[in-house]
């Protein structure tokens, strides 16, 4: 492990992914990667401007890219498991190159392949994802020590704009909760919380 | 509409032409030898946003959020970069009906001199035809405008992907230096 990551305490996925949503006050997209940061996000409380990933693991950063290209005066936040960022880390280099200043990228990171067996993923203990997005090109981007830091960093995020990206160091909890899994009704229901007619 | 003009037009100005009359402003690509008039002219018009990802899948999953978002887009490969992106069609686009526009420089066939890119041509169009996705391939100028601009507005309207194969045949693919 570098850096801050050593010192960052490991929190909990829920209790953050709540914090967030508690500070989202003006319709800001999230878009929540495969398994349980989805799972979290759901059960923080459904919002219309919540898109929920159903497979294309490491799409969920892609996906929001594509929102705030579209959308440039809606803030859009993604949340991605380390596992995820790990298979498509090219997506960093592309944001920090369009540099959508309404893109915040959040990266639950416990070092596992949770809900596959909890196998250990190359962020456990060597790979630092804060270091890469950095060494992509997102100078915004930096660990949340403790709660009151990622809560600092993620009103910072909406408020700066970005891009940025704030990495949580978290627990082995599970999700809690599971989403529905009805993909064109996620769709459907994503888009008219944007506003968008077909 | 193409303007008339003394030369006809050239293929890529027939695929921008179109694109714009349906309202796509967003392109991301992939490189290609084969598209790089395409890809120049995307970035001097000022009506599209068009940019590089770095995987094909990357670039599925953006124009996916820009569709949701209201931004209709297109995405840009070779035939080698179709290989890397049926997780992504059948866990993202296809189930969750989202009209992407796919345009594959194809590469394989025709005198193709590298195995490996004939081999992948060759997976092809079994893996959409085993997703039901709809595709075209184009070989012939005069009927390019027509396939582009009412795949365009069926994949608009029933909210399914398109993938339209461009055959050496219309681009003149990319030729073996002997």
């Amino acid at each position: 492990m570098t850096g801050s990551q050593h010192n960052a305490k490991v929190m909990n996925r829920f209790d953050l992914t709540k914090r967030l949503v508690t500070a989202l006050k003006h319709e800001e997209a999230v878009i929540a990667g495969i398994g349980n940061t989805n799972f979290d996000l759901w059960s923080s409380g459904r919002r219309p401007q919540n898109f929920y990933m159903l497979g294309s693991m490491g799409l969920a950063i892609p996906i929001a890219l594509g929102v705030a290209i579209a959308q440039p005066r809606r803030h859009v936040i993604a949340l991605e498991g380390d596992g995820s960022l790990l298979m498509q880390l090219g997506c960093l280099s592309t944001v920090a190159v369009q540099a959508p200043r309404n893109l915040t990228i959040i990266v639950w990171d416990n070092g596992l392949y949770q809900i596959t067996g909890g196998q250990p993923t190359a962020s456990a203990g060597t790979a630092d994802l804060v270091a890469i997005a950095r060494g992509s090109g997102i100078a915004k981007s930096a660990w949340a020590a403790d709660e009151a830091d990622f809560d600092r960093l993620v009103a910072e995020a909406l408020r700066e704009g970005g891009p940025s990206l704030i990495g949580a160091r978290i627990d082995g909890e599970p999700g809690v909760g599971t989403t529905d899994r009805d993909p064109v009704q996620i769709r459907a229901r994503f888009m008219e919380g944007l506003g968008v007619k077909r | 509409m193409i303007e008339a003009q003394s030369r006809p037009a050239a293929w890529h100005e027939v695929v921008l032409a179109t694109l714009k009359s349906n309202h796509v402003r967003l392109a991301v690509y992939v490189p290609d030898r084969v598209f790089t008039p395409l890809i120049a002219a995307l970035h001097a018009d000022p009506f599209f946003t068009a940019f590089a990802a770095t995987r094909e899948e990357e670039a599925l999953g953006i124009i996916a959020g820009a569709w949701m978002g209201g931004l209709r887009g297109a995405v840009l490969m070779q035939t080698s970069g179709f290989g890397t992106i049926p997780n992504a069609l059948a866990s993202l686009i296809v189930p969750c009906q989202i009209p992407a526009l796919i345009f594959v420089s194809e590469r394989g066939t025709l005198g193709e001199f590298n195995l490996g890119q004939a081999m992948v041509c060759k997976t092809m169009r079994p893996v959409l035809a085993s997703l039901a996705v709809e595709h075209h391939t184009i070989t012939r100028q005069d009927e390019l405008e027509f396939i582009v601009d009412r795949s365009i507005k069926q994949a608009v309207a029933t909210q399914a992907p398109v993938v339209f194969i461009l055959s050496p045949l219309l681009t003149g693919g990319k030729v073996f230096a002997a």
